[in-house]
């Protein structure tokens, strides 16, 4: 009966898309105020829809219901609590229909802050998003429904994919679609402005801070999906620019730059084609994403099992969004140009250089992923394209980024005075190159040129972005001397300064070693010693393993036991590593069970990582960054009152 | 083609058991680095896009032994690398070569920091002939 | 052309392309190096009688299968029928390979489910099936007389696929089924 009432309410979810979309755009087009209130009513309807039909979802697992084949194939009745509510968004069909509720809730966020918008524009921003709804609900319905029906239902399902029975993997779909989704908003402010041609810097003011807080949950969901990546699949990588991953990231890095594109259209109208084609953009990416992860075009890890009809309702939808848009964009953006210039230095030209970077780094993503697809339909030949040309390729857009984010942050707007500017900066530039020396140096006691490259980047970034926030603290007006806006943008470029340096140390001096080892046995390893005290057999929940209890000494002295663990599940009868590390701010000391070599003995892959935790640290900086910035008093009562005044 | 994947899934399932890897080790430190940098760049044919140094199927372990041998033999890196691609195809590694057809690969990130450069230029040298305007804007 | 045409031109070439990659087929599905090229020369025991051995010298002359299996491999035994059809027909010598397997447990199996191939040789630590470029079992290749590689299928040979692609390829060797 519930699964029935879930596929049902979608159906009514469906019906309230269709308003929701025609009703509003209609309206607005009419200037019919009673057609465009509907926008709001249908939103909040569609939402309590699809809440229903998900809770109908999770009502399933939760009671194992295995005549559902959905839950049948991803649930089991010795599968812990947490994970059944998590396995609702383990596979294709459930997480879609994660997406369509995020996609619903946000339309409602939207919907019930536009107070301080014009009626038409959020009219038109809240049809958009509904017709978002109805291609994913369509989608769902038609091709990917998670209530379709098992009869006769087994006694037990086939369990959720070990490698998703894990805490930071429950989270890391909800995070990242929150992020993914709430491009839409961007999306659809910009349909709307393209639609009624008005596109000034109000608009821009509107667009960001949603922007900037879908960017902000991408950040922590691609965050995580690294760090579980790092202490789940065993291998102590961090990233592996693997299809889906990638499909994550070039929304992310659009994403950025749309935020410093918005920037500058909001503060000196400037942009605005740019701005629109980034917002433009960014969803789309996120469509194509969904596209590459679900239709088995691309072979992936992460990849759903999904097949090609599922791809081409996706992609034909995806083509109908993005021409729509793009026609629109032909149309309305030569129209846009202002007549306002600026000099050669000044922010907008970093901004504009900040742009066509991370375009370019985007582009090179795209391609490197696309690539082995493109050789092999043209010549029939296959070739792979992994880090080692993902690494070299991204890293020559973003190194000369990296070293303008830090200067670009303190260049004034229209046109900056050189002498000024560089008695601002040359301090920190020559602090910044000597630390690029030093730290390898005195830390990790080797240097090269690369290192010093990166480390005195990351000091770079760090020590530009503390600049203006210490100096508003010692100017006795304490934080209120610089606003919210400035200094999220300072703790963000920080975060990413981090991120550099975590990166940079832990790609020069991390140490990986594949040794057998038995218990009594010791090794060696960036100079601890791992010494195995033993073996034993554990029994989980749904999976029995092998664990080893291994003491880390350093000079002798005990720093950590850990217990790594092979686990087989008794379902899926595969087996999964779980790593034993030992985690600190300054480096991690990770080990891992190989294979069995012999009645006791086992390879072991042990990893000393320098600031990788820096890494994760970073990003969620950044996102904290974002965080600040939204804050902004300019965001929050700012528009009500100008509003109020138009 | 779903019998493709039973087939793989069959394969990667099963051999597991089989693998049997005594993490290769070279006394030598220049050979371990050669080693270990290019078992990180080799595919493994038999995952899901993974290295043969981070996958623990059979092939995996077999390529391993294979690639430790040649290299104790005194074969080149690009020895190496053709070893496999004849036998694989350039499939095999992750690293495109840098000859031939797949040396456009390398330079295309040279190439689109240039365009980028160019259109920024043309774009900069447009606004700084405009009126750089004040603080009225609407 | 306007400049802000460039986008949705761009896009449309993108679109273009990624139809024509989900109609492509299966991403998996790695074509063999060796099609149109000398099979590679291998030597090895055979897998009853260590002391004889078979290699690419055996099979020259007559259109072979080379089939690689293992008694690990499941769908090994789902084509294994089939084979012994092709065999008791004498519709093309089959060669097997067996392919990182235990010598023991190799022979059992063909003594319990019978043997089709005219001899199977053993290759126990995997080197020869690399030197072929397998990667997953059961694989199975056309060599003509020759000795060059005509084809290569990888999974398990049935009815199907052998008229559709093995007998349209050998003219006049093999017999059709």
């Amino acid at each position: 009966m519930i699964p029935e009432i879930g596929q049902f309410a979608l159906i009514l979810a469906l019906a309230l898309a269709v308003c929701q979309t025609i009703l509003p755009l209609v309206g607005a087009h009419r200037g019919d105020a009673a057609m465009m209130a509907v926008g709001r009513t249908a939103a909040t309807g569609q939402f309590l829809f699809v809440a229903v039909s998900f809770a109908c979802l999770t009502y399933s697992f939760l009671t194992s219901d295995f005549s559902v084949l959905y839950v049948a194939n991803h649930s089991q009745l010795a599968l812990p609590t947490l994970y059944k509510v998590s396995a609702v968004w383990g596979a294709h069909e459930g997480s879609l229909l994660l997406w369509i509720l995020l996609l619903a809730a946000w339309t409602l966020a939207v919907a019930s802050f536009s107070s301080g918008l014009p009626k038409p524009f959020a009219a038109r921003v809240i049809g958009v998003l509904g017709f978002l709804s109805i291609g994913f609900l369509l989608f769902a319905l038609l091709t990917s429904n998670p209530f379709d029906r098992l009869i006769p239902a087994p006694a037990d399902g086939g369990d959720l994919n070990p490698l998703l029975q894990d805490p930071g993997l429950a989270i890391h779909p909800p995070l990242l679609y929150i992020g993914y989704v709430g491009f839409s908003v961007a999306f659809a402010f910009a349909i709307a402005a393209m639609i009624s041609g008005d596109l000034d810097q109000k608009w821009a003011r509107w667009t960001r801070p949603w922007t900037t807080v879908a960017w902000m949950f991408l950040t922590l969901g691609i965050a995580l999906g690294s760090w579980w990546a790092y202490y789940e699949l065993g291998w102590g990588g961090w990233w592996f620019w693997d299809a889906v991953e990638n499909a994550s990231f070039m929304p992310w890095l659009i994403g950025t730059a749309l935020i410093h594109s918005l920037a500058v259209t909001e503060k000196r109208g400037l942009f605005k084609s740019w701005t629109l084609l980034l917002a433009i953009t960014a969803f789309s990416l996120s469509l194509l994403g969904t596209f590459l992860v679900r239709s088995g075009i691309i072979v992936s890890v992460h990849a759903f099992a999904t097949d090609p009809t599922r791809g081409f309702f996706i992609l034909t939808f995806l083509a109908v969004v993005v021409i729509g848009a793009l026609v629109l964009y032909a149309w309305r953006a030569p129209s846009l140009d202002s007549d306002v210039g600026f000099g050669l230095l000044s922010r907008e030209t970093f901004l504009l250089l900040n742009n066509v970077l991370l375009v370019v780094a985007t582009a090179l993503v795209l391609i490197g992923t696309l690539a082995p697809l493109v050789v092999e339909m043209m010549t029939g030949g296959k070739i792979s394209i992994g880090p080692p040309w993902f690494n070299v390729a991204f890293l020559v857009p973003m190194l000369p980024l990296v070293i303008l984010l830090g200067m670009g942050m303190h260049t004034a707007w229209r046109s900056q005075k050189a002498d000024a500017w560089w008695r601002v900066l040359r301090i920190p530039a020559i602090v910044a190159i000597v630390l690029g020396v030093i730290i390898p140096l005195l830390f990790y006691g080797r240097v090269s040129l690369l290192l010093v490259v990166g480390c005195g980047a990351a000091a770079w970034i760090v020590i530009s972005s503390l600049i203006q926030p210490v100096r508003s603290l010692l100017r006795q007006k304490g934080t209120a001397g610089i606003t919210r806006s400035a200094l999220g943008m300072s703790v963000a470029h920080l975060g990413m300064g981090l991120f550099v340096i975590g990166v940079t140390i832990v790609s020069a001096f991390g140490v990986e070693s594949d040794q057998a080892l038995q218990p009594g046995e010791s090794i060696e390893v960036a100079g601890f010693e791992f010494h195995m005290v033993g073996l034993s057999n554990v029994k989980g929940p749904n999976f029995s393993a092998i664990e080893a209890e291994i003491e880390i000494r350093n000079d002798g002295k005990l720093v950590s036991k850990v217990y790594p663990q092979k686990r087989q599940y008794l379902v899926q009868k595969s087996w999964m590593t779980e790593a034993g590390i030992r985690a600190g701010l300054d480096k991690d000391l990770f080990v891992a069970l190989g294979d069995q070599l012999g009645q006791n003995a086992w390879s072991v892959r042990v990893q000393y990582k320098p600031l990788i935790r820096f890494i994760w640290l970073g990003a969620l900086i950044m996102a904290l960054g974002g965080l600040i910035a939204i804050s902004d008093r300019r965001y929050r009562a700012g528009s009500r009152e100008t509003e109020a005044a138009a | 083609m779903k019998r493709l994947f039973a087939v793989v899934a069959t394969v990667l399932l099963v051999s597991s058991a089989f693998a049997i890897d005594e993490g290769k080790r070279f006394d030598d430190p220049e050979m371990q680095a050669r080693y270990e940098k290019l078992i990180s760049e080799v595919r493994c044919l038999q995952c899901q896009n993974q290295s043969i140094k981070d996958s623990n199927v059979s092939l995996a372990a077999d390529l391993r032994r294979e690639i430790a041998r040649m290299i104790d033999e005194g074969q080149t890196d690009d020895e190496i690398a053709e070893f496999l691609v004849v036998r694989y195809g350039e499939f095999a590694l992750y690293s495109p070569r840098k000859t031939g057809k797949t040396l456009v690969l390398w330079l295309v990130p040279f190439l689109l920091v240039l365009f980028g450069g160019y259109a920024l230029l043309r774009v900069l040298k447009h606004r700084m002939s405009l009126p750089i305007g004040d603080d009225t804007e609407q | 052309m306007n400049r802000f045409v460039w986008p949705l031109v761009a896009v449309i070439a993108l679109l273009v392309f990624l139809v024509m990659g989900l109609r492509h087929g299966d991403p998996r599905a790695l074509p063999s190096p060796f099609i149109g090229k000398p099979a590679p020369q291998f030597e090895l025991p055979t897998l009853k009688n260590p002391e004889v051995t078979i290699g690419t010298n055996t099979m020259a002359g007559n259109y072979a299968l080379v089939n690689v299996w293992a008694t690990w491999c499941v769908m090994c035994r789902a084509e294994h029928p089939f084979l012994l059809e092709l065999a008791a027909n004498k519709a093309i010598p089959i060669y097997g390979i067996n392919w990182r397997d235990s010598r023991l447990e190799a022979i059992r199996w063909l003594d319990d489910l019978g043997d089709p191939y005219l001899a199977s040789a053993y290759d126990e630590d995997g080197r020869v099936g690399i030197d072929w470029g397998v990667y997953g079992a059961p694989e199975t290749f056309l060599v003509d007389p020759d000795g060059i590689v005509v084809y290569k299928h990888l999974g398990p040979l049935d009815p199907v696929v052998w008229q559709r692609e093995f007998v349209s390829r050998m003219s006049g060797g093999g017999q059709a089924q």
